[in-house]
């Protein structure tokens, strides 16, 4: 699915922790059109459940959550 | 954001301690509530205080001036609530967040103001220990009773007590 999936924005959450993978997922969603998505890249596993509930509490749908190697691959939808 | 999905969500926090640990928690949980778009009150008093100030004397009677030296500077003074040995925790603390890539407590804060996090200073103990308004970083909002985080509270759908 990530193959076909349209990207508008790359995010380097690389290095960062909590709170701060979802926080500034949270500060670029705006940057991307309603339809819009973000590929971000984590190396927090917390962000794994953190971002999905972020998502959950903003309206906004994770296409994508997964581990490749030693990051955490999200693909983020702005719904609004 | 999501006014059209029933009301906006909100968080309201008494911030008690001046401890840094206590003080990463609430920092935490204020800019996380406040990226996932909830409305988020932070009321700082008694030893919370000093999370809100710059690195100024403060004090005006001699027991004023004493409590602004004895726990004076700004939130980089705090100390751990365990492990304080003296400012050797704080060091200790300090190297090993740095070394797992936490952020700071002092940036923690200022993204909770980027954020929009509304904080507030409880003007009774900024009366009592002599710690005005003025010494206060920009964007803390004007001093505030217990009356309005009540207020806060009764409408927040989570309140903290730290």
């Amino acid at each position: 699915m990530s193959d076909e999936t349209k990207v508008d924005l790359e995010l380097d959450l690389k290095g960062l922790l909590c709170p701060l993978p979802m926080v500034k997922v949270s500060q670029n969603i705006g940057k991307v059109e309603v339809g819009g998505v973000i590929r971000a890249v984590a190396t927090d596993p917390g962000a794994m459940a953190d971002i999905p509930a972020w998502a959950k509490s903003t309206g906004n749908e994770v296409l994508q959550a997964e581990k490749v190697g030693g990051e955490f691959v999200f693909l983020v939808k702005r719904v609004k | 954001m999501s006014e059209e999905e029933s009301h906006q969500k909100s968080l309201a926090m008494v911030v008690m301690s001046g401890d840094m640990d206590k003080l990463f928690g609430a920092f935490i949980i204020a800019t996380g509530a406040a990226a996932m778009g909830m409305e988020v009150t932070m009321f700082f008093t008694f030893w919370g205080l000093r999370a809100l100030k710059k690195n100024v004397s403060t004090g005006k009677t001699f027991f004023g001036r004493m409590l602004g030296l004895m726990y004076g500077g700004d939130i980089t003074k705090s100390n751990p609530s365990k492990f304080g040995f003296g400012g050797m925790g704080r060091w200790m603390f300090g190297k090993m967040m740095g070394n797992h890539n936490v952020s700071k407590l002092i940036d923690l804060r200022d993204l909770a103001i980027d954020l929009g996090v509304n904080m507030y200073g409880c003007q009774m103990s900024m009366d009592v220990m002599e710690i005005p308004q003025e010494s206060f970083i920009g964007g803390v909002k004007e001093p505030v009773g217990v009356g309005f985080f009540l207020l806060k509270a009764q409408e927040a759908d989570i309140s903290l007590f730290i």
